[in-house]
C-alpha cells in the first residue's frame, strides 16, 4: 500500500446476472491453491495402502481411464474414505465459519452448539451400557445412526432453547455451552462407570476416525453436505452486510434475524453430517476458519477458504495418520495434532510482523 | 428502590449502591457457612450437627461410636469441605478474570491451556512412570497446568500487539487443542492412563487430605493477592487498550499479573479436583449480573458464588445416588448448566 495514495481504493466487482460479487484476487489465488492442495492429498491418500498405485494412475482412474484392477482397488475400497475425509472437512469448516461469524467470536465451534457432545453422549451409553435395548439399537440402526440422531437432537434443542423472537448470537452459545456441558457430563459419568473394556471403545469412538467407512456411511454425508452448502451460498449473498451490524443491514433490505435462522440451522445440519460420517472429529471446526482468515486475510472467516482449510486438514491428517505414523491413530487425533500448533504459529507469524 | 436514582445526589446513590452491594457478600458468605455446615453432617452416614460438633472439638473419646463419628468428621468431610470452598473460589475469581482480560463472554477456566495441561501431564506420569497414586501425580498436574499457561501468555505476547486479548484466546485454544490430542493418543495406546484419565476427568473434591490441600491453598491465596492487586487496572483495560494506557495503566504489566493469578488459580484447583468445567463461566456471568461490570465487586462476588456452588453440588453429588456417589465436577454441570440456561433464555445477561 502506497502510503501517499489518498483515492480511496475501490475493489472491482463482477457481475454475472443476478449475482455479483467483489474480485479479491488474493483470497481467490489462496483458495485455488488450497483446492489443488486438497486434491493432490486426496489422490496420494488413495494411492496409499497394502496395495500403492501411482498417482498418475491414481488421476487416471478417478476419470475413469484406470486399469480394471485399480478400478476396483480405488472405487470400492479406498475413494469412500478419502471422499469422507473431503466431505467432512468441508462440512466442519462451513459449520465453524458460520457458527463464528454469526456468534462474532473466535471460540464459538459447533462444538458449542451441543452436536458433538450430544452424539457422544448417545455413543458411549450404547457403548458402554451392556444392557438388552441398548443392544437392540445398536444392532437394527448402527451405531453412528444412533448417536447422529442424539447430536442432532441436541443440536435442535440447543437451537429452540435459544430461540426467542429470533436467534441472538451470544444467546445461542451461551446456552449451547450449557446443554453441551450437561452432555459432557452425564458422558463423563459414564465412562466412570462403565467397564474399562468399553471405555477404551468408548474414548475411540469419541476421538472420531474414518477407519473402514463404505459407501453408504459417506453417500448420506456427501449429499446432505452438497445440499447444505446449495442452501448456505444462497444464504450466504445476504449474510456479507450482516458483519456491518444488524442496523446497517436491515437498511440494506436484509431480513437478518431469518438469515441467521436459516445459516445457524445449516451450521448444526452441517455439523450432524460430519458426525455421520467421520464421529466427532473435535476442533476442525474450530481450527479451520481461524487458520482460514489469517491465510485470506480476511476480517471475517471466509466460507469458502475455511471449507478447503478444512478439506485439507482432514485429508492430510488422514494421509499422515495411515503413511507415516508408526502407530495406528485415530485421524481426529492427527488433526488436533497439526491444527493446534498451526493456529498457534499463524499467530506468532502475525504478531512479529 | 421506592425514588428515582436520579432526584438523589450523586454520593447518596453510590453509598446506596455500595450498601446493597455489601449486604449481597454478606448473604453469600452467610450462604457459604450455612452449606459448610451442611457438607459436615451429609453424606453416607447422617450425623446431627450435636455428633458434628462432637467430631470437631470434643476429647478422644473412648466412646467407640464418637471415635467413629471423629474419624469419619476428620479425615474425609472437613478435608472436602475446605478444598470444596477454597477449589470454589479459585475457579470462580479464575473464571471472572479470564473473561476480564479475554474480553470474551464464552472463556472459562480452561482457556489458557491449564486442563489440558493437567491433563496431560497425568497420562504422561502414570505412562511413562507408571504411577497409580493421586498423591504422586497432582503436583505434575500442577506443573503442567503452569507450564502450559506459560507457552499460551509466551506465545500471545511475542512482537506486537503483546497478549491482546483476541490472540490469547486464540493462543490458548491452539494449545489446548495440541494438548488434548497428545492426551487423547497415550490413553488410547495405554489402558492404564486411559483408566486414571477418566477418573480424572470426571472433577472431584473428595479424597483429597491435607497434605495437599494446604500447598493447593497456599498457591490460591497467591493467586488471590495478585488479582486483587489487578482489579482496577482491569477495570480500565475494559474501556479499551487505547483508553487504558491514556489513563495511565500498565498494560503489558497489568496483563502479565493477571495471567499469573488466572494460571495460579486454575491450575492449583485442577490439580487438586481435576478439571471442573462451566463453574468459572457460570459465576462469572451470575456475579456480572448482581453487581454490574465493576471488577472490583464482580470478582469477590464469582468468589464467593463459586464456593458456594461447588459445594452446594459436592453435597448433592453425596445425597443422590447413596451409597456411591456424583463427583462435584459431574453435578455442576447436570445441576448447574439447566439452571443457568433458564437465566440466559430470560435475558438477564444482555451486558455480557
Amino acid at each position: 500500500m502506497n502510503r501517499t495514495d489518498v483515492k480511496p481504493s475501490v475493489a472491482p466487482g463482477v457481475r454475472l446476472g443476478q449475482v455479483s460479487f467483489v474480485w479479491r484476487p488474493w483470497i481467490v489465488s489462496v483458495s485455488l491453491l488450497l483446492a489443488a492442495a486438497t486434491f493432490l492429498v486426496f489422490c496420494l491418500s488413495i494411492g496409499v495402502g497394502d496395495f500403492p498405485i501411482g498417482l498418475p494412475q491414481v488421476i487416471a482412474t478417478i476419470f475413469g481411464r484406470g486399469e480394471q484392477v485399480d478400478e476396483f482397488v480405488i472405487m470400492d475400497l479406498r475413494m469412500p474414505r478419502a471422499l469422507a475425509g473431503v466431505v467432512v472437512g468441508i462440512a466442519l469448516g462451513v459449520s465453524g465459519a458460520l457458527t463464528q461469524s454469526i456468534a462474532r467470536n473466535p471460540l464459538a465451534s459447533p462444538d458449542v452448539l451441543g452436536i458433538t457432545n450430544g452424539a457422544g453422549t448417545v455413543a458411549v451409553f450404547l457403548v458402554t451400557v451392556s444392557g438388552g435395548t441398548a443392544a437392540a439399537i445398536v444392532n437394527s440402526v448402527g451405531l453412528s445412526a444412533a448417536a447422529l440422531l442424539g447430536g442432532l437432537g441436541t443440536g435442535l434443542l440447543v437451537y429452540f432453547l435459544a430461540w426467542r423472537r429470533g436467534i441472538d448470537g451470544l444467546r445461542l452459545i451461551l446456552i449451547g455451552i450449557s446443554v453441551s456441558a450437561v452432555m459432557e457430563a452425564l458422558t463423563t459419568w459414564l465412562l466412570v462407570t462403565a467397564d474399562i473394556r468399553d471405555v477404551a471403545q468408548a474414548q475411540a469412538w469419541l476421538v472420531g476416525s474414518l477407519d473402514d467407512r463404505s459407501w453408504d456411511e459417506v453417500q448420506v454425508a456427501v449429499w446432505g453436505t452438497l445440499v447444505l452448502l446449495v442452501v448456505v451460498t444462497t444464504a450466504a449473498f445476504q449474510f456479507k452486510p450482516m458483519h456491518l451490524g444488524d442496523d446497517i443491514a436491515a437498511g440494506l433490505g436484509v431480513r437478518h434475524s431469518a438469515v441467521r435462522a436459516v445459516l445457524l440451522l445449516c451450521a448444526v445440519l452441517l455439523a450432524g453430517v460430519a458426525v455421520s460420517a467421520a464421529g466427532p472429529v473435535p476442533f476442525v471446526a474450530l481450527v479451520a476458519p481461524q487458520v482460514a482468515m489469517r491465510l485470506a486475510r480476511c476480517p471475517t472467516p471466509p466460507l469458502v477458504a475455511s471449507a478447503l482449510v478444512g478439506a485439507l486438514l482432514l485429508t492430510g491428517s488422514d494421509l499422515i495418520a495411515r503413511a507415516a505414523l508408526p502407530v495406528g491413530l485415530p485421524v481426529g487425533v492427527v488433526t488436533a495434532a497439526i491444527g493446534g500448533p498451526f493456529l498457534v504459529y499463524l499467530l506468532v507469524r502475525a504478531n512479529r510482523r | 428502590m421506592g425514588t428515582i436514582a436520579a432526584e438523589r445526589p450523586a454520593s447518596q446513590v453510590t453509598t446506596h449502591l455500595r450498601r446493597r452491594r455489601v449486604v449481597g457478600l454478606g448473604a453469600l458468605v452467610l450462604i457459604l457457612v450455612a452449606a459448610g455446615a451442611v457438607s459436615l453432617a451429609v453424606g453416607a452416614r447422617a450425623l446431627s450437627p450435636g455428633e458434628v460438633w462432637h467430631g470437631l472439638f470434643a476429647a478422644p473419646e473412648s466412646d467407640q461410636r464418637l471415635t467413629e463419628i471423629r474419624l469419619i468428621v476428620e479425615t474425609v468431610r472437613v478435608p472436602r469441605t475446605v478444598l470444596a470452598i477454597v477449589a470454589g473460589v479459585a475457579l470462580g475469581v479464575g473464571g471472572a478474570l479470564i473473561q476480564g482480560y479475554t474480553r470474551n463472554p464464552i472463556a472459562d477456566t480452561g482457556l489458557l491451556g491449564v486442563n489440558s495441561g493437567a491433563s496431560f501431564t497425568v497420562v504422561t506420569v502414570i505412562a511413562v512412570f507408571g504411577l497409580t497414586d493421586p498423591f504422586q501425580y497432582i503436583w505434575f498436574a500442577f506443573l503442567g497446568a503452569a507450564v502450559a499457561g506459560v507457552v499460551v501468555f509466551g506465545v500471545a505476547s511475542i512482537g506486537r500487539g503483546a497478549g491482546n486479548p483476541l490472540t490469547l484466546a486464540l493462543a490458548g485454544q491452539g494449545v489446548t487443542v495440541f494438548l488434548a490430542a497428545m492426551t487423547t493418543a497415550i490413553a488410547l495406546s495405554d489402558q492404564k492412563s486411559l483408566n486414571a484419565l477418566r477418573f480424572w476427568n470426571a472433577g472431584s473434591v473428595a479424597g483429597v487430605g491435607f497434605g495437599v490441600i494446604w500447598p493447593v491453598t497456599g498457591f490460591i491465596a497467591a493467586g488471590l493477592v495478585l488479582a486483587l492487586i489487578t482489579l482496577p487496572a482491569l477495570n480500565l483495560l475494559n474501556l479499551g487498550d487505547d483508553v487504558a494506557r491514556g489513563l495511565g495503566v500498565n498494560i503489558a504489566l497489568s496483563r502479565t499479573i493477571g495471567i499469573t493469578a488466572i494460571t495460579l488459580l486454575a491450575g492449583a484447583a485442577t490439580a487438586a479436583c481435576g478439571p471442573i468445567a462451566f463453574l468459572g463461566l457460570m459465576v462469572a456471568h451470575v456475579a456480572r449480573y448482581l453487581t454490574g461490570p465493576d471488577y472490583r465487586w464482580l470478582v469477590p462476588y464469582a468468589g464467593l458464588l463459586g464456593a458456594v456452588v461447588l459445594l452446594v453440588c459436592d453435597i448433592v453429588g453425596r445425597l443422590v445416588v447413596r451409597p456411591s456417589e456424583l463427583d462435584a465436577g459431574v453435578v455442576v454441570a447436570l445441576l448447574g448448566a439447566p439452571f443457568f440456561a433458564a437465566l440466559v433464555w430470560r435475558g438477564k445477561f444482555k451486558n455480557a
